[in-house]
């Protein structure tokens, strides 16, 4: 592969951690597999666009998507699941319901056309690193999840907050047992995991472009970085994202039609020998 | 058994009385287009087939406690073949056929054989990956499948274009398919899987060879969901992407539960319900994904046993107020 491929590769697993670390903190936190995490990452996307587009500034439509995604979770937490609480295949399965709901809100409210979130002007053009002409964008989406991996790391490693989610990841039970309001710790977590959703779809929104069918490739690509990379782990969310980014350049400069192929191979593989992903560690309940 | 218990009478493994009703209804089903219009035959025709597709799920999720999001997938897998072997290969239909079930099943056997180790939320999600995987290479493979545009081309043999023989056929098929996988989890494989269901530990410790087990199970039950993948493009004489999207998965577990999980039969009931729900919803409007997600998520919370279960624990209710007096 070229400099330039490889470039494309890190700056695709740039994007898919930032979204797939919400997706994992949720999953690894809360036991609550969110399949609207497609859903909210093209919505967040499409709120972004239409931000972005009306005031004209590119950061404002990244707030505006996590305060939008933010509060569809807030909604789809408190509002659904608390209701099914405890039963991991209903919470999926109601998940998907809502996300089935989601999309065809977006299918009315956007249409099917696509979309492309304007790149603010100072992000536009290229410059020159590693001996190629790169697009400047695509080099501040790598910036911005290494910002990204960097701000969860010290979040989950050096804050009380953080060191309540790792230890609720472990043991939720014993955590509220020793007087902590466990459920604000997971409220906090899934409203922090849309809100990555939610920039994730500005961010991809400026360089995959959004369409109807965006959210459901976004999904399997995060599926499957939790399935490499294990629960709730930060690093194997990581180690994840490059795995997929690259292989999946890969896979297009190679196959181009078999792309998937490239992906799951190796996943599958993986699985075969660590069920619970390279990460992963087994739930204590 | 003490030995001086009467035996019912079995006709092939079932009891007098229920070998009457399955008659009953087979003869009412039968009777069906002869009231019915076109269009009703049709509806009639899909629930039968999506009836198939949702007990073939239920095989796996009633029977060895793992719902799988990938049955769409092996269901369209079996309706691209049939239509390409048909239409661009120029097999007969019944080749055609043959060769849809026998691709179902071995895309069936390959996703058992990743999926077999992992359960519960796990399972869920890699069945889902994998069904993904089918979806997006019958969306790219555009010179194959026909990209986005899908496959159209006319599978049915002669004598069944007409509505009502290929309603008979269909209802045949699914009698015959019903039948098979009634005896299966009823058979002492299907009690071993009722075990793995229950206790994987324990039938572990007891020398059952657990993955292999769930491996059969788990390609038995896509042989059946690639029956009524092939059935399915016979009665649509097409196929495109959407016919083996996460949708058409979540259509068929959907149905499955709205039966009821670990009922079987249930499975015609749920599709009768979704199928029905479906076109008087599309009569009013085109927003059939939002009532979709509505449903599921209204079954989620209110009814998850779903209708026979939710009937079953009220009719139980009933029975027990009735023995209380």
């Amino acid at each position: 592969m070229s400099t330039f491929q490889i470039l494309n590769g890190l700056t695709f697993a740039a994007l898919l951690f930032v979204v797939a670390s919400g997706f994992t903190l949720i999953f690894g936190l809360l036991r609550i597999v969110n399949l609207a995490h497609g859903a909210l990452y093209l919505l967040g996307g499409y709120v972004g666009f239409t931000v972005a587009t009306r005031t004209g500034s590119f950061a404002l439509g990244g707030l505006g998507a996590m305060a939008a995604i933010a509060a569809i979770g807030l909604v789809l937490d408190q509002g659904l699941l608390r209701f099914v609480r405890g039963n991991d295949l209903r919470q999926v399965l109601l998940t998907l319901g809502f996300a089935f709901v989601l999309n065809d809100l977006m299918l009315v409210i956007w249409g099917g056309d696509s979309f492309t979130v304007p790149i603010p002007q100072m992000l536009k053009g290229g410059m020159r690193v590693f001996g190629v002409f790169y697009p400047t964008y695509r080099l501040f989406v790598l910036v911005t999840g290494i910002v990204v991996f960097a701000g969860l790391w010290g979040l989950l490693n050096h804050t009380r907050l953080g060191a309540l989610i790792r230890a609720g990841v472990d043991d939720a039970e014993m955590v509220e047992a020793s007087g902590v309001n466990i459920r604000r710790v997971f409220l906090v977590t899934f409203l922090l995991g849309s809100a990555l959703a939610g920039l994730g779809g500005l961010m991809g929104g400026a360089f995959l472009s959004l369409y109807p069918s965006a959210d459901a490739e976004i999904l399997v690509f995060s599926l499957a970085i939790v399935i490499i990379g294990g629960r709730g782990s930060l690093v194997g969310v990581g180690v994840g994202s490059l795995l997929v980014g690259l292989l999946n350049t890969l896979g297009q400069v190679m196959f181009p039609e078999l792309a998937y192929f490239v992906i799951f191979g190796p996943m599958a593989l993986l699985l075969a020998f660590r069920p619970l992903g390279l990460f992963g560690r087994a739930a204590t309940t | 058994m003490t030995g001086t218990e009467p035996q019912p009478i079995r006709i092939v493994g079932m009891t007098g009385r229920s070998a009457g009703a399955v008659l009953v209804v087979l003869a009412l089903a039968a009777a069906l287009p002869l009231v019915l219009s076109k269009y009703q035959v049709g509806l009639a025709t899909e629930i039968l087939i999506f009836g198939v597709l949702a007990m073939s799920i239920d095989i796996l999720a009633g029977f060895a406690g793992r719902t799988s999001l990938g049955h769409g997938a092996i269901f369209g897998v079996s309706g691209y073949v049939v239509v390409y072997a048909s239409a661009q290969a120029g097999l007969s239909p019944a080749s055609a056929f043959v060769l849809g079930m026998i691709a179902a099943t071995a895309v069936a056997a390959v996703f058992a054989l990743l999926a077999v180790r992992t359960s519960g939320v796990y399972f869920l999600l890699l069945t889902l990956a994998l069904g993904m995987i089918v979806w997006g290479i019958c969306l790219r493979w555009t010179q194959v499948t026909g990209g986005e545009n899908g496959m159209r081309g006319d599978v049915r043999p002669a004598f069944l274009v007409e509505h009502r023989p290929f309603y008979w056929a269909v209802l045949v098929a699914t009698a015959l398919v019903s039948y098979a996988m009634w005896r299966f989890v009823r058979s002492p494989f299907g009690l071993t899987l009722l075990g793995i269901r229950d206790s994987e530990s324990r039938m572990k410790s007891l020398g059952y060879n657990v993955p292999l087990h769930l491996f059969v199970g788990f390609t038995v039950s896509g042989f059946f969901a690639g029956i009524a993948g092939a059935l399915y493009a016979m009665f649509n004489n097409f196929v495109s992407p959407s016919t083996v999207a996460l949708a058409q998965s979540v259509e068929g577990v959907l149905m499955m539960i709205a039966g009821g999980v670990g009922t079987l039969f249930g499975g015609f009931v749920g599709a009768a319900a979704i199928i029905t729900l479906e076109n008087v919803v599309s009569a009013y409007t085109e927003r059939w994904q939002t009532v979709l997600g509505v449903t599921f998520i209204l079954i989620m919370i209110c009814a998850p046993e779903g209708i026979i279960g939710t009937l079953r624990a009220i009719a139980a209710r009933g029975e027990e107020r009735y023995k209380g007096n």
